[in-house]
């Protein structure tokens, strides 16, 4: 409720006063006396100033319904990772965690953890606990990782304003930072809690976007710099720079295409592009891919490109004759055509400069991951977007996001050509992957911001100049509205007034609407942690189902230290963090094979499911199963993927097999390898006897809602460990080999 | 197969101590009229009541009063309390003695003994009765070694069926009182009689000093064997009107460990019969008018709890993730913060003092190793604890919010800790009011610092072109 209230104040303020500020800048050149002025500008800066801070504010503390409601905990399944981590890097030190090489994930083979993670987010957290604790306030590391989310989408929202008075003016500045601020796209990754690289890459992105965008505007080394650092930190945030690398390329072609090829681009570009290069190259699971990678090559190009245009530009500057300049410019750009295209061509073949990953692919080919890379295909973030969730991310954006682009095309600068492509791009993105929604999220915000400020101002000022004329004598329009009612007083209309009033109501309606959504989004949807889960009980009481860490606790207590845990990829990052027990597959999905053996154990007879389980060395097995709560997101319903991953490398499993006339059941109609596979065994183990539900036979699963098949389970090489109280997760010990004599 | 053997052992035991006593005579001549011993072994808690008559035969008061024990059990006892009695029937009255460990030259097979100083010595022909109260911790061993979900816990229990003494004791009798009627086994030393829940050894005439005679009994046990391996206690009292407590608990189940499956299903259905030693939850005595209190582990918190409130005492009933079973273990923490008025008073002298209680607050755990660590506000000077009982002591710093120079804390580390230690202990200590003001002067003076720099800024043109 305190966020709600705050989120209503927060926008009203900032759309309210955006206005207002345009005016005080028209005021200027028409005040006389300097003191006044000085006033104006003075009362102008608190205003805004204090704008931001409640925006600030707000950023911050609409994320904190999780903590509210449920507790201080890191959520989902990567940022467990990320806190491992960082929980690492502050005990042992920076030079210990870059050489760490992580025994207790992908036994056996293990995995070399600085070079195969984005440390910047670590290291910030890291950096900031450090600087708390140097002043001497003694916050745990996990508050730290808490509230790093929360904290960068404030910072965001600076960003957002000063990205937004680049693109247009201030007041579309303080819009964009109000609407940034509670955007339930981004709200998506940045509550408090979800400590992942995003929370971070989001605002190292639209800041290296701004410095970039400003270093263009205003030819600066500087700024450029900026912008090379800025690159550098999303680098070492999140996998997601390679959209940078590529848009801001891509802008640059695009400026070049249409003439507007500037000095000012030339230094910004190359300034940029090359530091930040070098710079990227320091973060050790990137390395050179900015040389050889087929994904960075068209910044290259580019580079290359631009040096031909200045070269050209300089020629031409000498030669005065335009004929030999043109057949020079026809030779010289056939020539660099042609050696760009060999070059690449033999880096190509080779194999110096890489193809394009699966994951690149997937992107511009929404089909490729699902025929080719099931694990990608796999993950429900990775899936494409419905529209609902559009409008469920962004509500009214949606509707004045063309409305901005119309604004830009009018004003049409490099600045808006900038803003114009990364929305488009990001909104083709959004559209190819839901978790891209995200990057889509600030440009949506701009680009709306320009358009709710922009039509503010027209509406505003028509009133204002309305007003003026029925009230001569008033005081303080009078004086500064000459200026801008001139433009719009040679199409006065009738009821122009009583329009535009009706218009910002409907403007206002929209914007509290949007606030409304936001904060009812947050609220419901994005603020559970996942980990522990609550439903409504009988009595309309709130019922906690803790089972995840009942189950990783009880691992970390009482199995062996050195004990090996065999699970789906998804827990295996809460296992190693929470649990403390090495897993044979985490979610750092690196390698295929050892994920496919995984779904073969595991959609395998048990005999032949032991013989994997033993090459292994697997003590454990655990699995999740909703049956008895009724939890759907559980084993037996993501089991198709395994069979099928597991069936990409090992045709011995086939998916039919599972399945009956193409349909997944579990029920006595199944198919009969489903019946007797690992997972089925293990999740229903002796759930035949249970009475799940009042007037409905023992063994009713309530997440699927069918009877089981197989009552009758028995386990030849492994034993019931321990399931939690609510059945969320059993475990099961794998036997020792019987004696043979 | 064990067992005759181990009694062959003892007997053999229990002759050489006899002949070494022969060859010893007792320096002082005391003896002992009549001696009556009540054993409880209803949990893992073994508590001793011992009524002992003495008499001073000889011609030199005494003013001591040796307690022997057995080398085996000297490592497992947590208290001896000794108390006179003193005056007849209703007016009886207990006057609590001193008791202390105590070195004797030539004592037999390395037996320790405990001292009791008499408030008066005992004359020539007069007689004393004491009241002696100790507690074995550690003293029941799990056979079998493990069981499995359905089986209950089933414990050896060794002792003697004499008292030993280095006093010969004229009549003696021993009641063991077992939690069940389930005793499998139990040695017999004539006379020994059995009924119902007690088992009674003796009554048993004139018994030489350091008489000995083994016996085990093995019965059902099925109470929980809570034991906290490591309890940190920290209490940081803040002037600022709290004290705040955290309690860094290891909880283990010390009793005969789970083998093979869990079965939540047989958990859930048959309660009665599965898993009958394992226990769920454990209640937690705290001080009255305890506030937030929040119980937690390395994970996360604890949804499992319940907190009880009245003016006089806090109950919380805290359910670890999951059942404890034999040998299975759960860390948690325990914080609750409670009013400074209660706890922190100001001695005559002016010094400060905090009075709090030292043991462990869970009800009927044994904790092995207990650290109490009293964070004393920064400033404080020449901190001195008062414990009614012998503790390790040391100082330490540590910094929390917004210190500079750190906070002095006294460390008070006690092992084999019983219920019955949860008696109040003081800490003394200097402190001026002056130092309370130093970390809000700090924060504003920060805030004031900020403003004027934001104002500065504001006002200063650092422009190079005009």
């Amino acid at each position: 409720m305190v966020g709600k209230m705050e989120a209503v104040n927060g926008v009203k303020s900032g759309s309210n006063s955006s206005p207002s500020t345009f005016q005080s800048a028209f005021f200027k050149p028409d005040l006389s006396l300097k003191s006044l002025k000085l006033k104006t500008k003075q009362q102008e800066l608190l205003i805004r100033v204090s704008i931001l801070t409640l925006v600030y504010i707000l950023a911050f503390i609409t994320r904190l319904f999780s903590v509210l409601r449920y507790e201080s905990m890191i959520h989902e399944f990567d940022p467990y990772f990320n806190y491992r981590t960082t929980l690492f890097l502050t005990e042992k030190g920076f030079y210990e965690f870059w050489n760490w090489f992580d025994s207790e994930s992908w036994y056996p083979l293990g995995r070399i953890i600085g070079g195969t993670l984005y440390p910047g987010l670590m290291v910030t957290a890291a950096l900031i606990y450090s600087i708390i604790r140097f002043l001497r306030f003694a916050v745990h590391i996990r508050e730290v990782c808490v509230l790093t989310a929360p904290f960068f989408a404030s910072n965001t929202t600076i960003v957002a304003y000063f990205f937004g008075k680049e693109l247009w003016d201030s007041g579309a500045g303080l819009v964009a930072a109000a609407l940034i601020a509670i955007c339930p796209g981004y709200i998506s990754r940045s509550v408090a809690g979800s400590y992942d690289n995003e929370g971070v890459a989001i605002f190292a992105l639209l800041l290296t976007f701004y410095l970039f965008v400003k270093a263009v505007n205003t030819g600066s080394l500087a700024w450029a710099l900026a912008s090379a650092f800025g690159y550098f930190y999303m680098v070492s945030a999140w996998g997601g720079y390679v959209f940078i690398i590529n848009l801001i390329p891509l802008y640059a072609m695009v400026l070049l295409i249409t003439g507007r090829y500037s000095m000012r681009l030339y230094v910004a570009y190359n300034c940029m592009y090359i530091l930040g290069m070098l710079l990227a190259m320091q973060i050790r699971f990137v390395g050179f891919q900015h040389v050889q990678s087929g994904e960075h090559m068209a910044a290259m190009g580019v580079f290359f490109l631009m040096q031909v245009f200045y070269f050209l530009d300089w020629v031409k500057h000498l030669l005065s004759d335009t004929k030999l300049f043109q057949a020079f410019l026809r030779i010289t750009v056939t020539c660099a055509v042609g050696v760009g295209a060999i070059a690449l061509g033999v880096g190509t073949a080779s194999g110096y400069i890489s193809p394009w990953t699966g994951r690149f692919y997937s992107l511009l080919d929404p089909t490729y991951a699902k025929d080719h890379i099931p694990i990608i295909a796999s993950v429900s973030e990775h899936q494409p977007t419905a529209w609902s969730s559009f409008m469920f991310d962004f509500h009214i954006l949606l509707f004045l996001f063309p409305a901005g682009l119309y604004f830009c095309f009018k004003r049409l600068s490099d600045a808006t050509i900038f803003i114009v492509m990364y929305g488009l791009t990001s909104m083709y993105f959004a559209g190819v992957m839901v978790r891209l929604i995200l990057v889509a999220t600030p440009a949506m915000c701009l680009i709306s911001a320009i358009a709710v400020s922009a039509t503010i101002k027209n509406l505003t000022q028509l009133v204002r100049t309305k007003s003026k004329v029925a009230h001569t004598g008033s005081s303080k329009g009078t004086t500064s509205g000459k200026a801008s009612s001139k433009a719009s007083l040679d199409q006065s209309l009738p009821f122009q007034r009583n329009g535009a009033v009706a218009l910002l109501i409907g403007a206002f309606y929209l914007l509290c609407k949007y606030v409304t959504h936001c904060t009812w989004v947050t609220s419901e949807a994005y603020s559970s942690p996942s980990i522990v889960l609550a439903a409504r009980g009988a009595y309309g009481n709130r019922v906690i189902f803790d089972d995840y860490r009942e189950a990783y606790f009880w691992l970390r207590q009482n199995t062996p230290p050195d004990a090996k845990v065999m699970s789906w990829w998804d827990y295996g990052y809460q296992i190693t963090a929470m649990g403390n027990r090495t897993v044979i597959v985490d979610n750092n999905t690196w390698n295929n094979t050892h994920i496919a053996t995984v779904g073969r154990a595991m959609s395998s007879y048990e005999d032949e499911a032991y013989e994997i389980m033993r090459s292994l060395d697997v003590d454990y097995v655990l699995v999740v199963f909703g049956g008895v709560t009724g939890y759907s997101s559980d084993d037996i319903n993501k089991f198709l993927w395994m069979v099928r991953i597991g069936g990409g490398v090992f045709p011995v499993i086939k998916e039919p097999d599972y399945l009956v006339n193409g349909e997944y059941r579990v029920d006595k109609g199944a198919a009969p390898k489903m019946l007797n596979c690992l997972m089925y065994k293990l999740s229903y183990y002796r759930f035949g006897e249970l009475q799940t539900e009042y007037g409905k036979p023992p063994g009713y699963d309530r997440a699927r809602g069918a009877e089981i098949g197989n009552k009758d389970i028995k386990l030849e090489y492994l034993e019931e460990a321990f399931t939690t109280s609510n059945w969320i997760v059993r475990i099961y010990k794998v036997k020792p080999p019987n004696n043979r004599w | 197969m064990a067992a005759p053997l181990r009694f062959r052992l003892a007997l053999v035991f229990s002759v050489f101590a006899l002949l070494s006593l022969l060859a010893r005579s007792s320096s002082q001549d005391l003896q002992i009229a009549n001696a009556e011993r009540r054993i409880d072994l209803t949990s893992h808690i073994i508590k001793v009541f011992l009524t002992l008559k003495v008499e001073n035969t000889g011609a030199s008061p005494a003013s001591e009063i040796l307690l022997a024990f057995p080398p085996t059990q000297v490592d497992h006892l947590a208290v001896v309390k000794a108390a006179a009695t003193v005056g007849k029937r209703k007016k009886k009255t207990y006057q609590p003695l001193d008791v202390n460990p105590s070195e004797q030259p030539d004592s037999p097979n390395g037996t320790k003994y405990f001292s009791v100083s008499l408030l008066k010595s005992l004359g020539k022909g007069e007689s004393v009765t004491l009241e002696v109260f100790y507690i074995l911790t550690h003293s029941l061993e799990p056979f079998p070694v493990e069981i499995s979900q359905s089986e209950s816990q089933l414990v050896y229990y060794r002792d003697s069926a004499i008292i030993l003494s280095p006093y010969a004791i004229k009549q003696q009798t021993t009641f063991i009182k077992t939690p069940s009627t389930n005793v499998e086994s139990y040695t017999i030393v004539d006379p020994t009689n059995r009924a119902g829940k007690e088992l009674k050894y003796g009554p048993y005439d004139e018994q030489p000093p350091y008489s000995y005679s083994p016996i085990v009994i093995h019965f059902e046990n099925n109470n929980p064997f809570a034991v906290v391996e490591e309890l940190v206690r920290e209490v940081e009292i803040s002037h600022w009107g709290s004290i705040q407590i955290t309690e860094h608990y290891k909880l283990v189940h010390a009793g005969a460990r789970h083998k093979g499956i869990f079965s939540r299903v047989e958990y859930q259905s048959r309660p009665s019969i599965s898993g009958v030693s394992s226990f769920k939850h454990i209640l937690a005595r705290l001080p009255p008018r305890v506030h937030s209190v929040y119980y937690r582990d390395e994970i996360g918190n604890i949804s499992s709890s319940h907190l009880r409130t009245n003016s006089w005492k806090s109950e919380l009933e805290i359910e670890p993730r999951y059942p404890l079973f034999g040998g299975w273990k759960a860390t948690f923490v325990i914080g609750y913060g409670v009013p400074l008025e209660d706890f922190l008073f100001e001695s005559s002298d002016g010094r400060r003092y905090l009075n709090f209680t030292f043991g462990c607050p869970l009800v009927e755990t044994i904790v092995d190793k207990l650290t109490v660590k009293v964070v004393l506000p920064e400033g404080s000077k020449e901190p001195s604890a008062v414990v009614p009982f012998p503790v390790e002591q040391h100082l330490e710093t540590s910094y929390s919010y917004l210190d500079v120079v750190g906070r002095t804390v006294v460390v008070l580390e006690k092992k084999n800790v019983v219920p019955e230690h949860g008696v109040p202990f003081q800490v003394y200590y200097n402190f001026n009011p002056i130092f309370m003001l130093a970390e809000p002067f700090m924060l504003a003076s920060v805030f004031f610092f900020f403003f004027m720099a934001c104002v500065a800024y504001l006002h200063i043109d650092l422009s190079i072109r005009k």
